[in-house]
């Protein structure tokens, strides 16, 4: 298990060098300079030259955009990561892993409300689809969440602002607390700036809920009529025990094994903020903000993302691959 | 010797009553039947025929305007604006500002029989570009899967038969593949090929060829996990014993039994890839304008002028993509339960 682990790591280390270099490559080739950008009026108003610009450019170490620059760049960066320093950020002129670090958490808070409903919502779904199959319980749940999988976030969170936004007034469209409103420091202000930052949420989570629901109850239906089919679920029928016994004590536990492989998946969406729902609703979380970094080219937060993802999907994979082997006693490990 | 007479008789027996209760079906016909009963699949099924239809055959009938062809008629417009003001009580007064004014461009028009759908800011008619954008989701998108299918079943065949080191080198360029985050690594790419100033047409290429490169991944595991399984069979051996070339037993042998599985993918994949299309349109950086793409309409609604009163110019197009996306998926579930050997008749 242990020797299994470690080869598992290795592995990775070398999965994310691949990782890193193809992304720092493309991302060293993209058009939109960040230095060209913040100097383009002084340019153009004569308070700066070209050279001036060649000059900030070879600071930022963006200068060379021949092969060898890049590759000496690329060698710079990974030697400073070897550090445990990712680079400061050009645009908001702080360290990367602070910039992380610092605007994880409402990503964080948005995400982890909605996997939670999205699990308490898809597997009762799920399980029921599964035991009443071909009926019409099963084909309106199955459309609804099937629609979910198939709208475009930023479509369905349009027709949501509009609607209860903009239509009803029910909800804010964006933001994170009322431009307008003042919280005293006391705690009856905190609790109406707490509630205040729940009603700018609300839509967002209800986006990402909705859109999210039909891949898991999907997955629970499909797990759900294999176990049902199996031999030991005709015993346990046999045995005379209650249908609800049946398909809560029996097959649904044997249903959460293949469950565990979603935990790959759900880790980066967990940390990693989501790039749309946040910039659509208007949300300062690391995926805006990551959005906002890539269109002005700012290399080191972008590369800092980048890897954070990646590395987030290594661990999710390998954390899955372990708690398969813990939750089912068949799978062997160590291959 | 009597006995030895009666038994045929018995045999024959048995045989008109097997006549009576089986019916010989093809495999392909198993599957069609199996197919057909769910009527899911059945809906999907209908709705890419009707997108296809509706968006090949669509603008050769329905000429009266062109993808590109701005309506220049003189026409009277109203331009409403809210303003917020507040009082010396506190009250929250809307004052809403009509003007009129003409204009010799008959752009942001209602739905009329003039325009089905109207028009939107640039005096485009929506529902003649509903059509087209039809056209380049339905074409990136079968383009991307073929493409994609091809890398994959190339690598993973090769990974899979070969097993060893190629395996080793092959899985490992997949696993880089499948950790860069797909969508951050597309608008990086997209931003990239902004530079290169391509022309809008020759861009829709690249663009087909970067949502590849970063998409074939899965399909390369999935071979290759269907055909390590597959080698260790007998009808492999078979062809070993028979002298049948490698790329013979690869291509003609493994690859036809991974077939169910992977049209399988391939549907599912058309989904996700009119949705990433899409996503980057939306975003600015796939189809550019002035060609029409169901994203970079959607994107109008970032306008709250839009988003409000103009839902003809942003709805039908996400209502499109929802048909696309649910239609591939319909099809492909059906295709998944029909083609399970496990599955009931």
């Amino acid at each position: 298990m242990l020797k299994y682990i470690i080869k598992r790591i290795a592995i990775s280390v070398v999965i994310l060098l691949g990782v890193s270099i193809i992304i720092y490559t493309m991302v060293r080739l993209m058009p939109n300079d960040y230095v060209d950008n913040k100097y383009a009026s002084q340019l153009q108003s004569g308070a700066i030259n070209q050279e001036d610009i060649d000059r900030f450019k070879a600071l930022y170490g963006i200068g060379d955009n021949s092969f060898e620059g890049i590759v000496g760049g690329y060698l710079k960066w990974i030697g400073n990561l070897a550090k445990g320093d990712l680079g400061t950020s050009f645009k908001y002129e702080k360290p990367v892993e602070q910039v992380i670090s610092e605007n994880m958490w409402i990503s964080f808070a948005i995400a982890i409300v909605a996997t939670i409903l999205q699990f308490v919502i898809a597997i009762p779904l799920g399980i029921g689809s599964a035991t009443h199959q071909y009926s019409i319980r099963d084909y309106v749940v199955t459309v609804f969440t099937m629609i979910g999988i198939s709208l475009p976030t930023y479509f369905f969170a349009a027709i949501v602002i509009k609607v209860l936004s903009v239509d009803l007034g029910l909800f804010p469209p964006n933001g994170l607390l009322s431009a307008t409103a003042n919280y005293e420091d006391s705690f009856a202000g905190s609790l109406e700036k707490f509630i205040d930052i729940v009603h700018h949420l609300f839509l967002p989570i209800l986006v990402s809920v909705f859109l999210s629901i039909g891949g898991l109850m999907r997955y629970t239906r499909t797990n759900m009529l294999e176990v049902l089919n199996a031999d030991y679920i005709r015993t346990a029928r046999a045995k005379g025990l209650s249908e609800k016994t049946v398909i809560y004590k029996h097959a649904f536990r044997n249903t959460m094994i293949p469950l565990v492989t979603m935990l790959a998946g759900i880790l980066p969406s967990l940390f990693g903020g989501m790039m749309i729902t946040e910039q659509v609703f208007g949300i300062d979380g690391i995926g805006r903000l990551a959005y906002q970094a890539l269109r002005e080219g700012d290399i080191p937060f972008v590369m800092g993302y980048n890897m954070f993802l990646a590395i987030l999907t290594v661990i999710g994979t390998l954390l899955s691959d372990i708690m398969y082997s813990v939750v089912d006693p068949r799978v062997k490990l160590g291959k | 010797m009597e006995d030895m007479k009666k038994e045929p008789t018995v045999d024959q027996e048995v045989e008109v009553i097997e006549k009576e209760t089986f019916k010989e079906m093809s495999p392909f016909r198993l599957i069609m039947r199996r197919f057909f009963r769910s009527k899911l699949s059945l809906i999907g099924l209908i709705m890419i025929v009707f997108l296809f239809l509706f968006s090949f055959l669509g603008p050769v009938i329905y000429q009266k305007w062109g993808e590109t062809e701005q309506d220049k008629k003189e026409v009277v417009k109203t331009t409403i604006l809210e303003h917020k003001v507040i009082d010396e009580f506190g009250n929250e007064i809307i004052i809403t500002q009509v003007l009129e004014h003409s204009s010799s461009l008959n752009s942001l028009a209602s739905p009329s029989k003039d325009h089905l759908l109207g028009t939107d800011a640039d005096g485009y008619d929506v529902f003649v570009r509903i059509m087209y954008g039809g056209r380049i989701s339905l074409t990136i998108g079968f383009i991307v899967v073929i493409l994609e299918t091809i890398i994959g079943i190339f690598l993973g065949g090769i990974a899979g038969y070969f097993g060893g080191w190629v395996d080793q080198l092959i899985m490992r360029i997949v696993d880089i593949f499948n950790c860069i985050p797909t969508l951050p690594i597309l608008l990086i790419a997209s931003a990239l090929i902004d530079s290169w100033n391509l022309e809008s047409n020759q861009r829709i290429y690249v663009l087909m060829v970067i949502i590849t490169i970063f998409s074939w991944s899965g399909i390369a595991r999935m071979v290759r996990g269907q055909i390590l399984s597959l080698r260790e069979q007998e009808f492999i051996v078979a062809t070993e014993v028979m002298g049948l070339p490698t790329w013979r037993r690869i291509f003609v042998h493994l690859i036809p039994n991974v077939m169910p599985q992977l049209i399988v993918s391939m549907t599912l994949g058309l989904g996700s890839v009119i949705l990433y299309e899409s996503t980057l349109s939306y975003l600015g950086l796939g189809v550019q304008p002035p060609q029409a793409a169901w994203g970079t309409m959607i994107a109008t609604s970032n306008d709250p002028q839009v988003l409000k009163y103009h839902a003809n110019m942003w709805l039908p197009a996400g209502v499109m993509i929802v048909i696309a996306v649910l239609g591939f998926n319909f099809v492909g579930d059906g295709l998944r339960d029909a083609m399970d050997p496990k599955a009931k008749k």
